[in-house]
């Protein structure tokens, strides 16, 4: 199994240079090779994590490899499905880069897979990790976006048209794919947070336990929340939004890494086993 | 000696900034050409002031005389500095100065080559000093009229002019970068000049559905919407019709800006922050540049626009070129005329001395001649007069084609020496 999820990263690493060699070359086959190469490397993945769920009997997030792993599977998902409506080539350029630094992350990791408890097999948890692997990966094509809007629009605004000027898109198609991905990404997650508390109210008894975890997750909500409504409401657009968006994705970042990692949380991964103790 | 002298300040020689500032209002180019007329300095004098350049064309017999003169006319007429003015101009003489003429009506030497307004602008400059100050003599005459059937011949022969779209041409791909399409755009123009006309066309092509014109002169609004289907509005709707634009293009003769940041930043809200792209080609500009710094709102304005056109601009120098080779052909052309010219003074001092010496001998004779009837006095004068015409004819027919020779010098010379002519001056 192990030898499936090597060669998904050496396709998305050989795509992630097949796509940097496009924005340099700005070579259309080599974009079209990139593409394919991406989108195999994305099928050999799927195939990956099929497998461990149907191995696993659970959702393969059960450790930080995994979910580093299916974070990065989720955003080449969502970019190919970007790639299909906007047709915009140079995203590839910045997400392949985004997607296969998870998957590297994801290689270093150590995972050792314990058995897990029953309590992690539940229709509510399959949803809850869905949703929310889904719009955080929209939420990533966002902070994508917003980088590439920020570089642009600094270039048009001092006048400067260096390298990138032409090679990348207009700023009201970066700007819509940052809306898009929010309004798209928000129910995601709000939904992957809905049906996470329900998953806690089957499981362990009580909606909302102020885990670390659940806090981070709120706040990185309300941030998120903030920005959609700031968009939908208020009308903003372009730099500012591009900027929140940025330090949106960090505090989700923040919430999916750190308090995995360093806030002792009963969703962080070595915390599953007291999960397994809890009625 | 006279000599062509060309002094002046373009866009390639002075910031915008200091173009702005000489094209002010303190004097009219009527007054500076009218105080040039006043001077013993220049002979004959032309006056050009546009957008993006401002200089004097002028004849004299001395040149360092003359630049002085005119770089304290320019900036008692500016307000600028003198030092500022010398170290941002260029001086051109004689053939040089005849071959900056010709490229600056052409549209060669214009911020975006090829562009149509330059050559109404000189040829207005010229009518201004050939009819109204009169400052214009037979040099000025010549070379302003060869000037312009050099800029016709290079619109015709080349296809530079075609490239005069170039600057919508950049204005367009900017829009691009910064609307996701420009099919279903809101354009303003605001002001109604050739240029934005031209850019405007370009945007229609490219899609842009909605164009509304505003102008001081209601009338031109409606004249220029008319041509390029759009709707003409007041002047003072500006702020109103701010709200619907989403490209901007201004290009007012006005002397303080038009567009303030204030009143961007009062509508953006009614905007909903939708992206505004705004072009200022106007000199002095028409946009308060502080209002780039703003969210969603980017500002060109004409110096910017030449750094994109000088991206793109290869196939253009190919014209360029065949547009230079007409000028230094041209040059030449015109070089063999003034030096033709440089015979006329002896030309004319030999028929005087001969005349003199006509008048001095009949006035000398006559009285001895005794009684005479008119009739005899005029066959006399008319005897005399062909004469003296008939000895000289030959002379002054062989000065005049060797006009263009390069033993013309010499020609010279032995012809003062031999009728004495220098001699006669003192």
């Amino acid at each position: 199994m192990d030898l499936i999820s090597r060669i998904a990263l050496f396709l998305i690493l050989l795509s992630t240079g097949g796509f940097i060699v496009y924005i340099i070359k700005q070579s259309e086959s080599v974009f079209r090779y990139s593409y394919w190469v991406l989108f195999s490397g994305f099928i050999v993945h799927t195939i990956f994590f099929v497998h461990q769920y149907f191995s696993l009997g659970v959702m393969p997030v059960v450790n930080l490899k995994l979910s580093l792993s299916f974070f990065a599977w989720c955003i080449t998902g969502i970019y190919l499905l970007f790639q299909m409506r906007f047709r915009l080539m140079v995203l590839g350029s910045f997400v392949a880069p985004l997607a296969a630094f998870f998957m590297i992350l994801s290689s270093t990791v150590s995972g050792s897979v314990e058995p897990v408890p029953p309590v992690l097999k539940s229709i509510w948890l399959i949803i809850h990790v869905f949703t929310i692997f889904l719009g955080d990966g929209m939420f990533a094509i966002a902070f994508v976006a917003a980088v590439m809007y920020l570089i642009q629009e600094r270039q048009i605004k001092n006048k400067t048209r260096g390298n990138f000027f032409q090679r990348l898109p207009s700023l009201e198609t970066l700007d819509s794919i940052g809306y898009h991905s929010l309004i798209y990404g928000f129910p995601l997650l709000t939904l992957g947070m809905i049906t996470g508390a329900i998953y806690a109210q089957h499981a362990l008894g009580s909606y909302w336990r102020w885990d670390p975890k659940e806090v981070w997750s709120l706040i990185t909500w309300l941030a998120y929340a903030i920005l959609l409504h700031e968009r939908l409401a208020v009308g903003w657009r372009g730099r500012r939004a591009a900027y929140i968006s940025i330090l949106c994705f960090t505090v989700l970042i923040f919430t999916f890494l750190g308090s995995s990692i360093w806030l002792n949380s009963y969703h962080s991964f070595s915390g599953f086993g007291e999960v397994g103790k809890l009625p | 000696m006279i000599s062509i002298v060309n002094i002046g300040l373009n866009h390639e020689s002075a910031p915008v900034e200091l173009r702005e500032c000489l094209a002010g209002d303190k004097m009219s180019p009527q007054e500076v050409l009218s105080k040039m007329r006043e001077t013993d300095l220049l002979i004959e004098s032309v006056f050009i002031s546009t957008c993006n350049r401002i200089e004097a064309l002028c004849t004299t017999e001395d040149s360092f005389g003359a630049e002085k003169l005119i770089v304290a006319l320019m900036s008692q007429s500016s307000g600028v500095a003198e030092d500022e003015i010398r170290s941002h101009m260029y001086t051109h003489k004689d053939m040089d100065a005849v071959k900056h003429i010709f490229r600056v009506a052409s549209s060669l030497d214009s911020m975006v080559v090829g562009e149509p307004q330059i050559l109404g602008q000189v040829k207005e400059a010229y009518r201004l000093a050939a009819t109204r100050e009169k400052t214009a003599g037979v040099i000025i005459n010549r070379l302003m009229h060869k000037t312009f059937q050099v800029a016709k011949r290079i619109r015709t022969e080349t296809g530079i002019s075609e490239t005069a779209v170039s600057i919508s041409y950049a204005a367009v791909e900017l829009a691009k970068k910064i609307f996701y399409g420009l099919e279903g755009k809101a354009a303003l123009l605001v002001g109604a000049g050739e240029m934005a006309e031209l850019a405007a066309k370009h945007l229609v092509n490219q899609g842009v559905s909605d164009l509304v014109v505003a102008n001081r002169s209601f009338e031109r609004a409606v004249e220029l919407s008319g041509h390029i289907g759009g709707k003409a509005v007041l002047f003072d709707e500006l702020e109103s019709q701010l709200i619907n634009a989403d490209i901007v293009i201004s290009s007012t003769a006005a002397t303080n800006y038009i567009i303030t940041a204030e009143m961007i930043k009062k509508i953006s809200r009614k905007r909903k922050n939708r992206p505004l792209f705004l072009i200022d080609i106007a000199v002095p500009r028409d946009i308060e540049p502080r209002i780039n710094k703003l969210d969603n709102v980017f500002l060109y304005d004409i110096d910017d626009l030449k750094e994109v056109v000088d991206e793109n601009s290869s196939q253009r120098k190919q014209e360029a070129i065949v547009a230079e080779r007409i000028i230094e052909e041209e040059v030449l052309k015109f070089g063999n005329w003034l030096k033709t010219l440089d015979v006329v003074p002896a030309i004319v001092l030999l028929k005087q001395k001969i005349e003199a010496i006509r008048a001095s001998e009949i006035k000398r004779s006559i009285s001895a001649l005794g009684k005479l009837t008119p009739e005899q006095i005029k066959g006399i004068e008319t005897l005399t007069v062909s004469m003296a015409e008939k000895i000289i004819n030959d002379p002054i027919i062989a000065l005049k084609n060797i006009g263009d020779r390069p033993s013309r010098d010499s020609f010279l010379d032995i012809t003062k020496k031999l009728f004495n002519l220098d001699q006669d001056k003192k």
